[in-house]
């Protein structure tokens, strides 16, 4: 297996092979770990599904889900993950000039950032509508898996701020390209769990 | 040189993975904000255009292939998607057999 | 004042000292004064320094390892004196009130299942599988050691909060599983539940965090020529084992987290109003118990197939099929978690697969059974401690794995559903299933570790008392459930039930005379161990690499990373003539050095976690910031690492090489002399 093939789009072409080798199994041990993760996900969303109709005295499906709102966060989370590609890309190949890197990542961190805001926004206005989790089972489901994956972004943004603060320590050294490359995956990975929401919790919801 | 044709062939495909998710998200969304498709239409057009999102950020944005060299991660992956199709599949039949049978 | 007081202590307050019963308070004056003597005798022998430098701060693989074992026996010997006061309960308890309250008794029943499930058996699991995994399949260290220790700590954090919860307020009467919603607020109001829930989040996270540390050691760090057809069983299983973890443990940690949410947030998941659903937590919770059962159990297969080849002296037979049946058994034992509440209102045909799905377990686990008679067959058997452990477990599994077979008939669990029948079944498994492959496991590595045999005789006697004390203590609860006893009865009205019970009371404390051979063991090895020494490092004539090193193995292992050519590596290179080689300018070697980080998170965990037990606010917020703080400030040291030189590496190696040529080799009937000092002599 040559080394440029490791991971393409995340592998570092300049660093001696044993190095590769090892952060390609720290990378693998990170896949696993959002295996773990994503089963966390996915039972979160069978419990949703399982009380999607039990609301209570409190209100349904359709009277919750603000459209223009999922949106808005959707574009937001799918143009940070497609920044942060821009920013692994300038880590393979512009590795000479860190600061671009660097520039892309504090877009995509602005970005995530912009996110939670609307996501938290958008709590609060149900919050605000009666809609809280307190009021019935579908609330509590409906909360805590948008919370859930509400804090992971937000533990996505503070490692990118670490991550930030470390390039412009250590530089690109092998540990930070490789925390890096882990950081690209968990990235993407949020996005991947947020078209399940925005598809099962906004769009199916709005036509219950 | 090599390095070049390799730094446009991986901004083709984030590219494209950006291209293909506006694409599948606009469809989705489209369909509930400006259709009256009702029905299991609706779910069809759905989970498919979720589905198919989900491989173009597996194969986009995560490298995701059927290329030898990260077989292990596929392997991953398919293992992974086997576990949670049995605990969630089996979730809602356990389930909603309970909610048929006691009125739930 | 009340405000300073709610805001400094929570809930805390005098009413949580242990004063509701007499033998409340006299376990938890036993644990603070235990504490107080480790303390005060750590301190006396000036040990503190040592024990923070080469123990609680340490990296190694191994030395990880000898700490869950450590937590792992400690807490056996509180869950079978809980075990023990349980069954006298119910002995002296015919037609009177007994000695311990109903609230007293419910709160042993749960920390008894949560402690010997979680706190017992998990730990002592993990701690073999830390240290013998990566010496068998050639590698210097885990993959992540840092995150290795993390998973020790955190766990170590869970017993801390179960410990606690003996001197401090009282524990859930919910049992293991914490079904609710009787775990909800309005059923039980006090600190019980949070305690179980947080002590299981904690340990459910250290277990995750376990799994995906091996399995990506056992898929990457392989020693040279090690294809996965050539690992040791024990290596196969602990791959299961780790998979199993990885995808067994969310289910548990969702259904924590959701109860949390109703306990502390009023949230509906669990609760009986507002389209609460108790279903949900039942099948969250089996989704992850059921393979929990096999996370439990497949270790203890690995270890047995280690067992039987070496104290048969054969090859193991059906190495193959061995491996295929692990791996059937690990991706079963997610098809099969409904048979824990088959009547609880699915369809009879949701209940009939559900049944098949159990009964088809029963193919490849019969398959090992025949596999190990078969090593032992014709073999040069020798009857020691871990083989006695492996002869009762062959006879007395297959008891439970009938029993087993009468419960997934779903129209006989309706019958004996949550009967004595289960609790005897369920022990039926783990005792012989899981503690005997984990205390033949003990014996088995314990000279590996410490360069030194545990004491024959009294092993002897450990084992003889729990095969006898086990097949009394349940065998009568087989009768007594077929003939409807419900299971956690803390009065009997009964008297026909009297006389089995009795005979139980009897294998109780057998079992607790066999916790105190383990003691007693453990002391005369200590004290004697100048006539047991094998430094040499193979006393058993062992087949696998972890023999391949000095007793005990110094922190990166091997000098040089062994070459595997054979599934039995190590027999091989003997029979070669190639295990016992000076070594010439070894490539030097990077190991991680030595952390607090690790405990520090530990620590962190356990504040936040008993924070949010008594609802103190700072404590939980001040813990969970103090333990990523911890995580995000070591990203910054650069300097984790150091290098054994090769000049050291070779020096090391060559004494032990040396030493080995310079040696006796003694046959195997010399094996319990004091002249086996760890080298073997090749049986051809």
């Amino acid at each position: 297996m040559s080394p440029r093939h490791l991971h393409p789009g995340l592998n570092h072409p300049r660093s001696p092979e044993a190095e590769q080798a090892e952060v390609g199994s720290s990378v693998f041990g990170f896949w696993i770990f959002l295996m773990s993760d994503a089963l966390v996900f996915a039972l979160l969303f069978a419990v949703y599904g399982t009380q999607v109709h039990a609301t209570g005295s409190g209100p349904h499906p359709a009277q919750v889900v603000n459209l223009p709102s999922a949106l808005l966060q959707t574009g937001l989370l799918l143009a940070s993950s497609y920044t942060f590609g821009l920013a692994s890309l300038a880590l393979k190949f512009k590795a000479e000039r860190p600061g671009l890197a660097s520039a892309w990542l504090c877009v995509t961190l602005l970005l995530g950032l912009a996110f939670l805001g609307a996501e938290v926004h958008d709590l609060v206005d149900l919050y605000q509508r009666g809609a809280a989790p307190q009021r019935s089972g579908f609330l509590s489901a409906l909360h805590t898996l948008v919370c859930m994956h509400g804090l992971h972004v937000a533990t996505g943004c503070l490692w990118l701020l670490v991550m930030l603060v470390q390039i412009r320590v250590m530089g690109l050294a092998s540990e930070v390209t490789s925390r890096l490359m882990r950081l690209a995956l968990f990235w993407h990975f949020l996005d991947i769990i947020w078209v399940g929401i925005f598809t099962v919790v906004y769009l199916q919801g709005a036509r219950l | 040189m090599n390095d070049v044709a390799a730094y446009r062939r991986t901004l083709r495909l984030y590219t494209l993975g950006l291209v293909l998710a506006v694409l599948l998200t606009a469809v989705s969304f489209a369909v509930v904000g400006l259709t009256a498709l009702n029905g299991p239409g609706l779910w069809w057009v759905l989970y498919g255009c979720g589905a198919l999102q989900v491989m173009v950020h597996f194969r986009c944005f995560l490298h995701i292939s059927l290329a030898r060299s990260h077989r292990h991660d596929l392997w991953l992956l398919l293992f992974s998607g086997l576990i949670i199709a049995l605990m969630v599949g089996g979730t809602f039949w356990v389930l909603l057999s309970q909610m048929a049978r006691m009125g739930g | 004042m009340s405000d300073l007081h709610g805001w400094l202590l929570g809930r805390l307050s005098w009413d949580a000292l242990p004063f509701y019963s007499a033998i409340a308070t006299v376990a938890a004056g036993v644990l603070v004064a235990g504490v107080l003597a480790a303390v005060l005798f750590i301190a006396a022998t000036r040990r503190w320094g040592y024990l923070w430098r080469e123990w609680l701060t340490s990296l190694d693989h191994k030395r990880i390892g000898v700490m869950y074992v450590v937590l792992a026996l400690v807490m056996l010997v509180r869950g079978v004196i809980e075990g023990v006061l349980l069954r006298t309960q119910q002995a002296v308890a015919i037609n009177n009130p007994g000695f311990l309250p109903p609230e007293h008794f419910s709160q042993l029943f749960t920390t008894h299942g949560t402690i010997m499930i979680f706190f017992m058996a998990m730990p002592f699991l993990t701690g073999l599988i830390n240290i013998v995994v990566p010496l068998q399949i050639g590698a210097r260290d885990v993959r992540f050691a840092l995150l290795n220790a993390i998973s020790l700590w955190l766990t170590v954090a869970g017993a801390g909060l179960v410990m606690i919860s003996l001197v401090l307020g009282r524990f859930s009467t919910g049992g293991w599983s914490g079904y609710p919603p009787y775990t909800e607020p309005p059923y039980q109001t006090g600190v019980g539940p949070d305690y179980w829930i947080w002590a299981l989040t904690l340990s459910s996270i250290g277990a995750t965090l376990t799994g995906i540390n091996f399995a990506t050691t056992l898929y990457k760090e392989r020693a040279p020529g090690m294809a996965f057809m050539r690992l040791p069983l024990f290596a196969w299983t602990a791959l299961c084992t780790s998979i199993l973890m990885i995808f067994a443990m969310p289910p548990l940690t969702v259904a924590t987290l959701l109860l949390a949410l109703d306990r502390y947030l009023g949230f509906h998941f669990f609760s009986n109003t507002d389209g609460g659903n108790l279903m949900n937590y039942i099948n969250l919770f089996w989704l992850f118990g059921h393979p929990e059962v096999y996370i439990l159990v497949l270790p203890s297969f690995g270890i047995f197939s280690e067992v039987f080849p070496t104290f048969s002296a054969k090859r193991l037979y059906g190495y193959t099929s061995l491996v295929l049946a692990t791996l059937a058994i690990t991706v079963l034992s997610f098809t099969v978690w409904l048979h824990h509440f088959f009547t609880m209102g699915q369809s009879a045909g949701v209940n009939a697969a559900f049944g098949i799905a159990t009964m088809l377990i029963a193919i490849p686990t019969g398959v090992k059974i025949y596999d190990w008679m078969l090593t032992m067959f014709r073999g040069r058997v020798r009857l020691t401690v871990p083989l006695i452990y492996a002869s009762l477990f062959l006879m007395l599994f297959v008891v439970g794995g009938l029993t087993g077979m009468t419960l997934a008939t779903p129209p006989v669990d309706f019958q004996l559903h949550n009967t004595t029948y289960l609790v005897a079944h369920f022990h039926n498994m783990l005792i012989p299933g899981t503690l005997f492959g984990l205390l033949a496991g003990y014996t088995y590595w314990f000279p590996k570790v410490f360069g030194f045999r545990l004491n024959e005789h009294w092993g002897r006697v450990a084992a003889v008392c729990f095969g006898l004390g086990f097949l009394l203590a349940f065998m009568p609860l087989y009768l007594l459930g077929a003939a409807g006893m419900p299971r956690r009865l803390s009065v009997i009205h009964q008297s026909a039930f009297a006389p089995a019970l009795w005979v139980a009371e009897a294998g109780a404390v057998l079992l607790f005379a066999a916790v105190a051979s383990l003691v007693v063991q453990l002391i005369v090895s200590i004290r004697q161990r100048d006539h047991t020494r094998a430094p040499l490092g193979d006393p058993w004539n062992g087949r696998t690499l972890e023999w391949a090193s000095p007793s005990p193995p110094p922190a990166y292992n091997f000098a040089v990373l062994p070459a595997v050519h054979d599934r039995d590596a190590f027999m091989w290179l003997k029979e070669q003539g190639q295990a016992y080689r000076a070594v010439v300018q070894p490539a030097p070697i990077n190991m991680p050095r030595n952390t607090p980080v690790a405990l520090f998170i530990g620590a962190a965990s356990f504040v936040a976690a008993f924070g949010l037990v008594w609802h103190i606010g700072w404590a939980a917020l001040g813990g969970v910031l103090a333990a990523v703080a911890c995580v995000v400030v070591r990203s910054f040291n650069r300097h984790t690492h150091q290098t054994v030189s090769s000049a050291e590496l070779a020096a090391e190696h060559n004494r032990w090489v040396a030493a080995v040529q310079a040696a006796e080799a003694v046959n195997r009937d010399l094996e319990l002399d004091p002249r086996n000092r760890g080298r073997a002599e090749p049986t051809l």
